[in-house]
């Protein structure tokens, strides 16, 4: 059964333009134009009762606006959405206690206390039993390592440590769907193996349904089988990881190791020479040519090794973004939400 | 009902330990507040003075001699301890600007229901620190309360009086600080409206000195319940008819503000959740 159902949303924002200038700004005061932009177009998606799920897209491209339309921050601009029955933008208190969103740059814990206070206050608002509270708050703090930072003001935790706290805080009252906004944004490689692992073992022992943002491939490719690919506020692809490389990948990488003595010679008839650093070989061959191209420098070399691979994830994904965005991805600006993808009735930057 | 009265006991316990972190600038804060009166008094006692050297003798300004003018001083400033809500205002209009109201829509918990709490909690705080200060002050100016002290029910009357202006100036700032819903900023906003607060709520002068029309339309207006309401009972100033006058508009002004601060939230909240988010 879905506990996610998405049919046709679409959300737009109001936005204004400002011309560059000290006059503008004047003229601003009085009248001002506005252009409608928008960040989801008609999105249909379900996500079943345990499915881990990945949005994946660059930049503005609707993952985060599609969150808050799923959390109920915000009311979309046509279409529907059920999250376990409810209507999430009515805000019904029986449907906010059972889902809790975590945005990796917001902090909801109280800066000067230790976290166990925010905890307490959680534990009521939620209405949580004082056993599970205490069961709960056992069971995160020692998966997550923890329990001995409970007792100090937040202020003075590393951005790890708060983040693992935050996560601490959103679980308390065991929420049935997750909505996880680049849980690990900023974090050093051991803090973000900690917190994937967390997750991992924790959506693998509860069931819950998770529904993460995330720029790191990492992240992804540990923890989640379905990704659903977002660009220009429409999904491009809902599937399986490995099945992007599939879908949308044309070419292979295939490395030559050439015996002692040999010369690669001119091998860029059979492809693009990715690397050439005798007696070693790179290329890239289009998939279809990939048998033929083997068979003639196989015949023609002597190779000592030779093989087949996929081109990178990131690189696919990259590429991906690249042609459905029509401009190269952009450096990471963090919440992105009304970044311009389009326009009505204007004119395409 | 248990359950809901829990929450607000966690907030308002939470909100008072919160408060409590920051010492030396919880102090400095309290203190501060001793000195505008002592500006004051010495510009009434200057100007007594001046009178006083007149032909007429020790004089009266509208029914007030000097030490009344101090003891008015004392209980505004008592009151404003109540009806000031330093940060609140321009609070939410930030949490609306910087999206963490956004807490307020994912969690089951209300925004000026919680707001109120932390609010209780920081006047609970404040006071605990003040009464000693305060008692101080009251016990060394103790002579100018030249009528001796009211009796038991004018002091209950003073209590009320003082908790409607505590709720009156919280959901009149509560309105202004949700206005950054639609103007983000609501910085002048609160600057016009600290502006009138300040001459109309009494806290510059006695509001029965003001001339004919003006007393009545002030009597109209909420803001007179912040400040000068309070202390008018206290030194017996006021008949019981008009305490009672008194308290019904600070009721029916307050029933507004509550209502006006739902209205705005809900409306702003809309709006937020079209356009921002």
């Amino acid at each position: 059964m879905a506990i996610i159902e998405v049919n046709g949303l679409s959300k737009s924002y109001r936005v204004y333009q400002k011309p560059e200038g000290l006059l503008a700004s004047f003229r601003g005061l009085f009248h001002r134009t506005y252009r409608d932009v928008r960040a989801v177009r008609e999105i249909d998606l379900e996500v079943r009762q345990g499915e881990f799920v990945a949005f994946l897209g660059p930049n503005g491209a609707g993952k985060t606006t599609t969150l808050k339309l799923l959390s109920g921050v915000i009311n979309p601009t046509s279409g529907s959405a059920r999250v376990m029955g409810h209507v999430p933008w009515r805000r019904e208190n029986a449907y906010r206690r059972r889902f809790a969103l975590v945005m990796g740059q917001k902090n909801q814990l109280w800066w000067d206390l230790p976290a166990i206070e925010s905890f307490r206050l959680h534990q009521r608002i939620y209405g949580v039993e004082p056993a599970a509270f205490h069961r709960n708050c056992d069971e995160l703090t020692e998966l997550l390592d923890i329990r001995p930072l409970l007792h100090q003001p937040v202020r003075e935790l590393s951005l790890g440590e708060r983040m693992k706290m935050e996560l601490t805080a959103a679980l308390l009252h065991a929420p049935d769907v997750l909505f996880l906004d680049e849980p690990t944004i900023g974090l050093d490689v051991v803090a973000q193996h900690q917190i994937q692992t967390f997750f991992r073992h924790y959506q693998e022992q509860r069931r819950i349904t998770i529904l993460l943002t995330s720029h790191y491939m990492k992240d992804v490719a540990a923890l989640c089988r379905r990704v659903v690919i977002i660009a220009r506020g429409r999904i491009q692809y809902d599937g399986s990881l490995a099945g992007i490389i599939d879908r949308f990948s044309g070419s292979k990488i295939v490395t030559f190791q050439f015996a002692e003595g040999q010369s690669a010679g001119d091998l860029s008839a059979y492809g693009e020479i990715v690397e050439l650093r005798e007696p070693k070989a790179r290329l890239r061959i289009a998939r279809n040519e990939v048998p033929r191209a083997l068979a003639k420098v196989l015949a023609s070399h002597a190779v000592a090794d030779v093989s087949v691979e996929d081109p990178p994830l990131e690189e696919v994904i990259a590429d991906l973004f690249t042609q459905v965005n029509g401009r190269p991805a952009e450096p990471d600006r963090g919440d992105a939400v009304g970044e311009p993808m389009d326009e009505v009735g204007g004119v395409v930057p | 009902m248990i359950a809901r009265v829990r929450v607000w006991w966690t907030i308002l316990r939470i909100a008072l330990e919160d408060r409590l972190v920051y010492r030396g600038d919880f102090a400095l804060g309290t203190l501060m507040r001793f000195l505008p009166i002592i500006t004051q008094i010495f510009l009434w006692s200057a100007i007594f003075d001046a009178l006083d050297r007149g032909p007429a003798g020790p004089s009266r300004i509208v029914g007030y001699q000097f030490e009344d003018m101090v003891a008015y001083y004392l209980l505004t400033m008592l009151a404003r301890a109540f009806s000031s809500m330093p940060g609140l205002a321009s609070g939410i209009a930030l949490q609306i600007r910087n999206g963490e109201i956004k807490r307020f829509l994912v969690q089951p918990v209300d925004l000026l229901g919680f707001l109120l709490l932390t609010r209780v909690a920081h006047k609970l705080a404040y006071y605990s620190v003040a009464v000693g200060p305060f008692a101080l002050v009251f016990f060394l100016c103790r002579g100018y309360f030249v009528h001796g002290w009211p009796d038991a029910s004018t002091i209950g009357l003073f209590a009320l009086s003082l908790v409607l202006s505590f709720l009156l100036g919280f959901f009149l700032e509560a309105c202004i600080g949700l206005m950054g819903f639609w103007l983000l900023e609501v910085g002048s906003l609160l600057f016009i409206y600290m502006l009138l607060s300040f001459f109309l709520s009494g806290h510059m002068f006695p509001l029965d000195m003001l001339p004919h029309p003006w007393r009545e339309l002030v009597d109209l207006l909420p803001l007179k319940y912040l400040a000068y309401f309070p202390a008018a009972v206290f030194l017996d100033k006021l008949g019981s008819d008009e305490i009672a006058r008194g308290v019904v508009v600070q009721c029916v002004w307050l029933a507004v503000f509550i209502v006006a601060s739902r209205i705005a939230f809900r409306r702003g909240i809309r709006r937020y959740s079209a356009f921002g988010g």
